[in-house]
Order: C-alpha cells, then structure tokens, then sequence
C-alpha cells in the first residue's frame, strides 16, 4: 500500500521536475517579454536529441549536454530576436502563432538532422535501481531531481544576486521605466531567451535515459510545462515549480490509481478546475486590469 | 478586394461564383477533393474568426468540437442506426451544450489564461475519443456510414463539393448578417474594451458566450460531414495540432475578416498539398511561413492587401 503510493510519488517527482524546469522557462520568457513561447518544449527536445547524438558518436556526457545547452541558447535567441523582437506590439494571438510556427519550424529541422527514430542516452550512472522503503527508483531519477533542484535555486540567486537577473525582473515589472533607468530591454530579452533555452536543453537532456529522445518529445513536454506555468501562475517562478511538481505528482497518482490511458489528460483537468476558481493560478497576482 | 471587404452582397456574390466556376478548372477528383477539404476547413474557420477575429477570444480548442460533431456522426449513425440528419443535429445541440456550460467560466479568463484553458478543454476530447477505443476504435479510428437524407445517398465528390459550397455560402452569409448586426457591434466593442463595452450598457458575458457556442457548433457541424464524407475518422481530426491549424487559418487569413477566414483556409489547405514536392522540408516551410506572415503582416493576408490597393491609387 505505502510502497505503491511511494513508487507512484517517486516518479511524479522525476517527471515533475522536468515540468518545474519547462514551466520556470515559460516563466522567464514571460516576465521578460510578455510573450508565452510555445517553442519551449523545443529547447528540451534538442537538448535530449544532442546529448544522445553527440553521446553515441563518442563525445563525453558532459561536453555534449554542453554543447547541447549551446545550441538551444543559440536558437532561442535567433527565436527571439527575428520573430519576437520584430512583432514587439502584435496582439497575444499573433505571438502565439508565432513561437508555435518556431516549434513546428524546430520540429522540421531537428527531423532533417536527426531522423524520425528513436534515440537512447545511456543512464549517467547505472541502471540498478535503488531500494527506498519498499518502492524502488532509478539512480537516473537521482539525477533528474538533483539537477532540477540546483538550477531551480541557481535561478533563484541568479534573480536575486545578479545585475542581469535584475534587470530581468526590472522589466517584468514595467518596460518604459526600466529602459528609463538604462536597462537595454531588447538585450533583457535575449537573455531571458538563452536562460530558458538552456535550462530545458539541460532538462532534456538529463530525462532523455527515462524517456528516449525522439524529435516530437517536446510537444506534450512543452504543454505540461505551459500547464505548470499557467497554474503556478503566469510569471511567477516558484509557482512555476510547483505547479509542475503538481502536475507530475498527480500525473503519475492518476495514472497508477485511476487509467495510465488518462494520464495525459490529468494535468489538463487540473489546470481547467485550477482557472475555474482561482482565474489567476495558485499563485498569481489577483490585481485589477488597468483600462 | 476592398468590396470582398466591405461589400456584404459583393462579396457573397463573388464567393459564389467562384464556388460555382471553380469545378470547370478542377482536371479530375484528386482536386475535387482538396476544394472540398478546404471548404469544410473554411466553414470552421468562419466561425472561428467569430470568436477570435471580432470578439478576440482565442480558443486553442476548436478541434475538439470538430471531433464531438465527426465522431457523434460516426458513433450514432453506425453504431446506433440513427438516421445521419438526426445524429448531425444531435451532435451539434450537445457540442452546443458543452460550449455553453464550459463558456461562462472559461471567457471570463483573459489571453494565455484562456488560451489555456480552452486548449485543455480540446487535448481532453482529443484523449477521450483516444481512449474509449470501444466505442471510437481509438487511436485507428473507425468507419463512418455514408450520409443518406430521404432515401437519397450522397456519394462521391462532385455532390459533396456542392454540399459543402452551399454550407460554406450560408455560413458566410449568416456570419456577415451576424457582423452587421447590433450583436456584431456589441463583439467589436467587446474586442476593442470589454469595459468600455460595459459602460455603455453592452451584456459582454451574453455575446462572448454566445459567439463562442455558435462558432462550436459550426464546427461541430463540419465535424459530422466531413465524417460522412470522408468514411473514416481518427482522434488526429480533433486533436492540438488540428486546433493549431484552424486558428492558424484564421489569423493568417486575417482576422476579423470573414472573407480572410475563407482564404486562410483555403491557402493553408492547399499548402501542404503543394508542399509535399518538398517532402523532407515540409514542417520547415510551413514553420517558416507561419513566422514570416505573422512577422510581416501581423493583420493577416487579405486586410494586408486590402490596405495597399487604396494606397497605391492615392498614390
């Protein structure tokens, strides 16, 4: 009994903070510019592939999650700086269509480099699985949590400590006021871009033994992290995480007691009851809008 | 163009034609297929710039109700015996019902919020008819019996492209009354400030959930022939991409253009055809494109063009 629930726990948590990681990109993107980047899922789905590609031609982990991590950056800042920046007053449709034409772009791409296949990443450290109180877990979840607990808690400080950070959340609360003070808002942005991009590379990357790497990994990643956002609350960080850890602990609650068939649909039946009562997420702002 | 725009008649008349002349020019079925495709496309997109071109309401979900519509055409009809006409209506009335419960709580969330919630509502549906493979033959899909009124089978693509061109001219013509009318005031004030809309006595709940249910049971009803006329349907006809796709039309046609929703739906439904010389290319360039139109013409295609003519003949 105990055992079950705590397996079902453990695996919530793994996935969850995958989500948490998505959903802080969200996050940051939004706070920066305003703008819900459907591509996000993309960023993990190229750090997955990378590491798996790079990996099995010979390259050490670590320089290909690296290199992985690089490339995301790259491609969301090109993200950002040709179709965000350029659209800078178009209504929220417009950039919505705009960041999904980016993923669909992505998807097409990563398919012409990569393939269709399905693409393994060999568990960092082993496959024999851990015993905790009778449920048993993989040293590759250890891994997954570990990394998502210290890039949660770097972009904490990052926030908080940095000038850029600041700058960051300067413009979140108002653009025209932080350009007054000498913030380069078009720069914020682009930053705001690469930190996300990076953290999902990284997050793809460490979930690729769990999940294998295949380029439309990171459509239903994607949504699951713009659900953690949305129920964290838009914008707000550490809602962001904790609504993916939600998601992912009721995910997997739901898939082991009620239908797995219906695991994808639990997150979703979550975030629509979570906007029925509280519009603004767990954890947003309740402010009125300004006429 | 600017009489497509602003000429109710004009505009009608001209569709009209173009639906009534276009077979002549179409070598063989192949074609008559794509047309039709594009035409049951354009009759979800009609009412989806309803709801997102003038009231600006996006819904991520619209696939959804094109699903319930197809798939309680196909469950009534072959697995129940209902006759075709009824299981249509009854699809749409529950499509209808959905819209409406789900309406009222959802549009009072604004931009990503709604956003969200709307496409929730859809991979829902999406992963219910997934599932319920007993009833929906899940993730294959399932056979659909053809549509029969009166005795009368409809078969083939030469009748249904004329069922689906007279859907497509009443659709268009019930949207633009519906634009000109005082309810489709109130929608654009709605759109411009739903609070100054308030103040000058507009019930914006009312409209939004209004045009939201009606814009549902179009493609609801879209949903229920294009089963019929395709023969079969899967889960991939209502699920996220799909939404993306007709929202997409909308937005890349133009939005608050009734016209420019026709237009977006046929060019996006064309593309893909086109696009498959290039094969490998094809989420790239469609990708591509997206990006582009929305980058450099934010107000769509036909509204873009639209404004140049008059300006070159100021000019």
């Amino acid at each position: 009994m105990f055992a079950e629930l705590l397996q079902y726990l453990l695996s919530g948590l793994t996935i969850g903070a995958i989500y948490a990681l998505a959903g802080l990109g969200f996050s940051i993107i939004y706070n920066a510019s305003h703008v819900i980047n459907f591509a996000q899922g993309e960023f993990i789905m190229i750090g997955g592939m990378a590491s798996a590609t790079l990996t099995a031609s010979g390259v050490p982990l670590p320089l290909a999650i690296l290199i992985g991590c690089g490339g995301a950056m790259l491609v969301g800042v090109l993200v950002a700086k040709f179709a965000v920046e350029r659209a800078r007053n178009a209504s929220t449709v417009t950039l919505i269509i705009i960041t999904i034409g980016a993923s669909i772009f992505l998807r097409g791409v990563a398919e012409l480099v990569w393939g269709k296949d399905f693409k393994r990443l060999d568990a960092f450290s082993g496959e024999t699985p851990i015993q905790v109180l009778g449920a048993s877990m993989q040293p590759q979840s250890l891994w997954v949590v570990g990394t998502a607990g210290v890039l949660i808690v770097a972009i904490g400080l990052f926030f908080a400590r940095t000038l850029t950070g600041k700058a960051i959340l300067a413009t979140s609360h108002n653009r025209l006021a932080a350009q007054l003070v000498g913030i380069d808002v078009k720069r914020v942005v682009l930053a705001s871009f690469a930190l996300s991009a990076a953290l999902g590379a990284v997050g793809g990357a460490v979930v690729a033994p769990i999940t294998f790497s295949y380029t439309e990994m990171g459509i239903m990643l994607g949504l699951k992290g713009f659900t953690a956002a949305v129920l964290g609350g838009l914008g707000h960080g550490p809602g962001a995480v904790a609504g993916g850890l939600i998601v992912g602990i009721a995910e997997a609650l739901g898939a082991g007691y009620i239908s797995s068939a219906y695991k994808d649909a639990v997150a979703f039946v979550i975030i629509l009851a979570v906007l029925l009562f509280m519009p603004n997420g767990l954890f947003g702002k309740r402010g009125t809008e300004r006429v | 163009m600017n009489a497509l725009l602003h000429g109710r008649l004009t505009g009608l008349l001209a569709l009209g034609a173009v639906i009534a002349i276009l077979p002549a020019f179409l070598p063989n079925n192949f074609y008559l297929d794509i047309a039709i495709l594009a035409g049951f496309n354009a009759v979800v997109c009609v009412g989806l710039n309803l709801l997102i071109g003038y009231a600006g309401q996006i819904s991520l979900g619209h696939a959804g109700f094109f699903g319930i519509g197809a798939y309680a055409s196909g469950v009534l009809v072959g697995t129940y015996g209902w006759p075709p006409v009824v299981a249509l209506l009854a699809g749409a009335a529950f499509v209808g019902l959905l819209a409406f419960l789900v309406a009222k709580p959802i549009l009072r969330l604004k931009g990503h919020y709604l956003a969200m919630a709307t496409l929730g509502i859809g991979i829902i549906v999406s992963i219910v008819l997934r599932t319920e493979s007993g009833l929906t033959g899940g993730p294959d899909g399932m056979m659909v019996e053809p549509f029969r009124i009166f005795g009368v089978e409809l078969y083939g693509e030469k009748v249904w492209y004329w069922v689906v061109g007279v859907l497509l001219v009443g659709v268009v013509w019930l949207s633009l009354n519906l634009i000109d009318s005082p309810m489709g005031r109130a929608l654009r004030a709605v759109h411009g400030s739903e609070v100054a809309a308030e103040v000058v006595g507009v019930d914006t709940a009312r409209f939004k959930v209004l045009v939201f249910v009606l814009s549902a049971v179009f493609a609801s009803v879209a949903g229920s022939l294009f089963a019929h006329y395709a023969g079969l349907i899967t889960p991939a006809k209502a699920d996220f991409f799909k939404s993306i796709e007709l929202v997409t039309m909308v937005v890349f046609g133009g939005m608050a253009s009734t016209f420019g929703a026709v237009v977006g739906a046929v060019v996006l439904t064309l593309l893909p055809q086109a696009l498959t010389i290039f094969q490998d290319y094809q989420q790239i360039v469609l990708g591509g494109i997206l990006m582009a139109t929305m980058v450099f013409m934010p107000k769509g295609l036909l509204p873009t063009l639209a404004a140049l003519i008059p300006a070159r003949r100021r000019a």
